[in-house]
Parts: structure tokens; C-alpha cells; sequence
């Protein structure tokens, strides 16, 4: 029978078997994502369009915000397919809502409660509320307080080089005119043009005026923007018009 | 490579054969038997797993993946029973069908739903269901705002376990409030009443509720609250409109001007003058799309006995 030993003082044999033992790793991680269109959920709505859509500019940017007031640190956005989780957050969370996420925010560890679902579950002014002082309606939270979100205005000079950059790792933003009338294809009139980049402030600045979200219709600030895209988390998938089986056909 | 077998002459062990350092040795003793059982069986258990689940990132089938012989048996919504590999988004759907939890507390949340406020009330077994499970959904989806107790914030969001209600107490109002949401909505006056009238509508408001003011100006007030604008919505009698959740003027309840926390006359005044002059734009959202018709019926039924 072969010792061990007879591997150990073999320095050719150990450096097969090493690169033996460590590709069976790296593989697992990176087969499976040759095989990634096989997982991504095709969503569509009433009238075929994609239900999922890239952020709009205003919410990219509240996106920015989160990441770098670092929300992820305490908040998950993933609601696995577990009962209680069901439950409590809504339908498990699904492969094509992060789809344009650049990085995701699933998460793993959850202080806070999970957001993937929170958007239309607060009113705007809630959360203007809850993120300027938290404690002042959730009176046992530990979240801190952030209450420059209110007094910074919110800067948006390089919005569309955030977009350039996004388009470069795959999110459906459109430049030209084809790329626009691929858009109108996939998403609808509508969508695709808050996805054009060359009109991205007159959107943004569009969006946070109809909004109204930190209720100052009259300045643009941080907290605009956050809110806008914590209000349409989990929200682009009307889960009453599919069936589960739909879903569970993609694992 | 093999070698002869070494043994240290003390303890009469087996050696690795390798002396360092003149005489230091290293013994060569077996691993325990239990650890390597252990370890075997591990390696059993691992062979079984990749066989029955989805495991391996690639194979035979079309999907890219080997999805193992292990199977579960869901319905889908359409009511046609599906067969799929073993994977977490069928066993939630199984479990949500079958479990005897998951069966009871739909059959609870059923019955709940079923019965009327009074049947709840006086069966202890719907009204402790009611409370344990509406508990949980009040503490998710309401208590953000409402607070936990339901006790509201002042200034914010109204007070569920009082008397008052704006837009109507029955169980059919509260479940149109809890369905469509509600935007609660007065004008501000800030610029439509002068200072003085500001103030005399304020101390009129005041003495409606037994506040000790300035008989004068609540006097003077009056007429204002009557001429201006107020009684539209507040009605002449000042004890407000269901259809627009315009607030009882007389019932000492305060849900936007914090009188109770105010000091003196003065905080008073203050407070109820912040009020008519900024108006108030306050909103409920429409809870219809996210909780199920069976669930706002328990939520309903949970709110009228937090309020009784």
C-alpha cells in the first residue's frame, strides 16, 4: 500500500496532487458560472417587457449612498427561501432582481432587519424620519443616527460617468440610438428613457422633484436619493402574476 | 523510502526513524482509531451527499448541473403536482403545503378571518391567536410607525389605543385605512389668517378642549374658525369628518400639537399655532399589495382589541 510518506518525499508527485486537490475548488466556484443564465429568473410584466430594470440615476446614485455610509454592514438584502423568512419579509428574493447590482448587496450578516423588500413599506417621510434619528420612532433601535443625509446636497456632477462605468459590467444603460431602441425593446418607452444616460441629470433631477422624498421639494439633497432607492427595493416583481413554479424551475 | 522499523529503546514506540540535534526523535504512533473512523465516515457521508443532492456544478443533464436522486413533490399554484430535484425554493413551497404548523396557522388566520369582531372577542381561542399573530404582524409592518405599543408618536403618527379615530373606528373603516392607506391632509395658514388670527383660532381650538385661555380671543376665534375656513372640514361643532380625517377639535385627544408635553398657556398656544400655520401632510401607506386579505382581517381584528 502507498504511505502517505511516499507523496511527502516526492516533490513532483506532491505538486500533481496539490494542483489535483486545489482545482477541484476553483472549479466548483467557477463551472457553475458558465451555467448562469440557467439561474437568472426571466421576469417579464403584463405586456413583456423586462419587470426587472437597471436603477434610474437617482436611485444609482441613493445606492452610492448606502454603500458608503456602509447600510450593508448591518442590513442584508436577501430573503432566502426559508418559512420564517417568508413570513416576515415577503417572497424570497430572486436571482434576477440583483441582476444589475454592481456590487450586490445580499449580505450576510443582519443587525438590522433585511431591506430587499422594503421598498413601499415605509412612507417617505418615515424614513426621512427614521434615518435623521432613528430612536425617535423606533425607540429600541441601535441604528445610528445620520443626519447629514438632510443637510448635504446631493452631488451629482458625475452621474454619468457612474453610468458609462456600470454599462461597461453589463447594466443596460443606453449611449446611442440603438442602444436606446434596445432599451425601448426590452423595458418599455417609459423605463428606457430614465436609462438613457445623455438625459441622466434632467431625469434625476426630474425624479426627486416628483418624488418629493425628503419632503424640501426645493433642494436636491442626500436624502433624496436614499430613500428613492430603498422605496423601490423589491418592488419591480409583481409576484401575484406568477406562479411559484415558475420560480422553482430556475434551481 | 520504506524503511526499517525504528523503535525507542525507552518507551518501546515505534519512531519516524529521523534523529536531530544528536538524540531527539520523533514518534510515529498511529492516528486514534476513533478519529480515523471518524474521519472514513466523513468521507461516506460526502459520497451519499454528492449522489442524493445538487451538487456537482456540472453533468449529464441539460441545466449544467448533476441536480442528485432525491426529489420533492410540490403543488404549484395551478394546482398540477410537480416533481423537481431537491432544491430550497420547492421544499419552502412543500413546506408551506404540508407542514402541520404551517397547516394550522393558515387554518387559524382562516377561521379569524371568517369570523366577526364579537365572535373574535369572545372566544379565547381567536382572540389569543389574534394577539400572538397579529402581534407579529403589527410589530413588522405597523409598529415602525405606530410604535410597538401602539401608542403613536404626537406630531406623527396617530394614537391606536385611544378613542379617538380620524378616519372612523368600525371594523370596516380600519380595514379601508389598512387597504388603501390614507393621506391626511389640512392646508397651511400661514398665510391665508393674519398673526392675531392665528392666535385667536388657536386659543378657540384650546378652549374646546377645557384649556384655561383667553376668553377674549377664543371668543374672537370662534368667529374665525367659523368665517375662515376651519369648520369646512372640522365641522361647525368642531368635532370633525370621518370622510376626511379631519380631527375632533373637543375631545382633548391631540395627535399633531403636543399640548400635553407643553408647560404653560404659552407652550400651548405655541403648539397649536405651529399647526394652523404649517397645515399637515401626513400619509398611510396602502397596505392591499403586500399583506394577504386573510392577514388584514386578523390585523383589524388585532387593533380593535389592543383599542378596547
Amino acid at each position: 500500500m502507498m504511505k502517505h510518506e511516499s507523496i511527502e518525499t516526492n516533490a513532483g508527485l506532491l505538486i500533481i496532487l496539490t494542483l489535483a486537490a486545489i482545482s477541484i475548488g476553483g472549479l466548483v466556484e467557477i463551472v457553475p458560472l458558465f451555467h448562469i443564465e440557467g439561474t437568472v429568473e426571466d421576469i417579464k410584466t403584463a405586456d413583456g417587457k423586462d419587470a426587472v430594470r437597471p436603477y434610474t440615476p437617482l436611485e444609482q446614485l441613493g445606492r452610492d449612498i448606502y454603500i458608503r455610509e456602509g447600510c450593508y454592514n448591518c442590513h442584508s438584502q436577501m430573503i432566502r427561501p426559508f418559512r420564517d423568512e417568508a413570513l416576515r419579509y415577503g417572497h424570497y428574493s430572486l436571482a434576477a432582481e440583483s441582476q444589475y447590482d454592481h456590487p450586490f448587496q445580499w449580505g450576510s450578516k443582519r443587525t438590522g432587519p433585511d431591506l430587499a423588500r422594503v421598498g413601499g413599506k415605509y412612507s417617505n417621510s418615515w424614513h426621512v424620519q427614521h434615518l435623521n434619528r432613528p430612536r425617535s420612532v423606533v425607540p429600541e433601535s441601535i441604528m445610528p443616527n445620520y443626519p447629514w443625509l438632510l443637510k448635504n446636497d446631493l452631488y451629482y456632477d458625475d452621474v454619468q460617468g457612474k453610468m458609462k462605468a456600470l454599462k461597461k459590467v453589463g447594466v443596460p444603460y443606453s449611449l446611442t440610438k440603438e442602444e436606446y431602441a434596445a432599451n425601448v425593446e426590452k423595458f418599455g418607452e417609459e423605463v428606457a428613457s430614465l436609462l438613457d444616460i445623455n438625459r441622466a441629470e434632467t431625469n434625476m433631477v426630474e425624479q426627486a422633484k416628483q418624488g418629493n422624498f425628503d419632503g424640501n421639494p426645493a433642494r436636491l439633497t442626500e436624502m433624496d436619493a436614499l430613500v428613492a432607492y430603498l422605496q423601490v427595493l423589491g418592488t419591480m416583481v409583481d409576484f401575484s402574476r406568477h406562479d411559484e413554479a415558475e420560480f422553482i424551475k430556475f434551481r | 523510502m520504506a524503511h526499517k522499523k525504528v523503535i525507542d529503546p525507552i518507551t518501546g514506540a515505534e519512531t519516524t526513524g529521523h534523529v536531530w540535534d544528536d538524540n531527539l526523535q520523533e514518534f510515529n504512533n498511529p492516528l486514534p482509531r476513533w478519529w480515523l473512523w471518524a474521519f472514513y465516515g466523513t468521507v461516506v457521508f460526502a459520497i451519499a451527499y454528492w449522489v442524493m443532492y445538487p451538487s456537482w456544478p456540472t453533468g449529464l443533464v441539460e441545466r449544467g448541473f448533476f441536480p442528485g436522486t432525491k426529489t420533492i413533490t410540490y403543488k404549484a399554484d395551478s394546482g398540477e403536482e410537480i416533481t423537481t430535484h431537491w432544491n430550497m425554493r420547492a421544499l419552502l413551497a412543500k413546506e408551506m403545503q404540508t407542514d402541520k404548523l404551517e397547516l394550522k396557522r393558515k387554518e387559524m388566520v382562516q377561521t379569524v378571518a371568517a369570523s366577526s369582531f364579537d365572535e373574535i372577542a369572545k372566544d379565547p381561542e381567536k382572540s389569543q391567536f389574534v394577539l400572538a399573530y397579529g402581534k407579529g404582524i403589527f410589530g413588522d409592518y405597523c409598529a415602525a410607525c405606530h410604535q410597538a405599543g401602539a401608542q403613536g408618536v404626537i406630531g406623527h403618527y396617530p394614537n391606536l389605543i385611544d378613542d379617538a379615530w380620524l378616519w372612523g373606528g368600525d371594523a370596516s373603516d380600519i380595514e379601508t385605512t389598512i387597504r388603501k392607506g390614507r393621506k391626511g391632509n389640512m392646508p397651511a395658514h400661514g398665510s391665508s389668517l393674519s398673526a392675531a388670527e392665528i392666535d385667536q383660532v388657536a386659543s378657540y381650538v384650546l378652549s374646546l378642549s377645557g384649556e384655561k385661555v383667553n376668553a377674549g380671543a377664543a371668543k374672537a376665534g370662534k368667529q374665525v374658525f367659523n368665517t375662515k375656513g376651519c369648520s369646512g372640514c372640522h365641522t361647525p361643532a368642531a368635532t370633525g369628518m370621518k370622510a376626511l380625517g379631519s380631527a375632533n377639535l373637543t375631545d382633548k385627544i391631540w395627535t399633531q400639537a403636543n399640548v400635553p408635553a407643553a408647560k404653560d398657556t404659552a407652550a400651548k398656544l405655541a403648539a397649536v399655532k405651529t399647526v394652523i400655520h404649517d397645515g399637515i401632510q401626513r400619509e398611510m401607506p396602502a397596505w392591499e399589495s403586500r399583506l394577504s386579505d386573510d392577514e388584514i382581517k386578523v390585523l383589524v381584528a388585532y387593533i380593535k382589541l389592543l383599542a378596547q
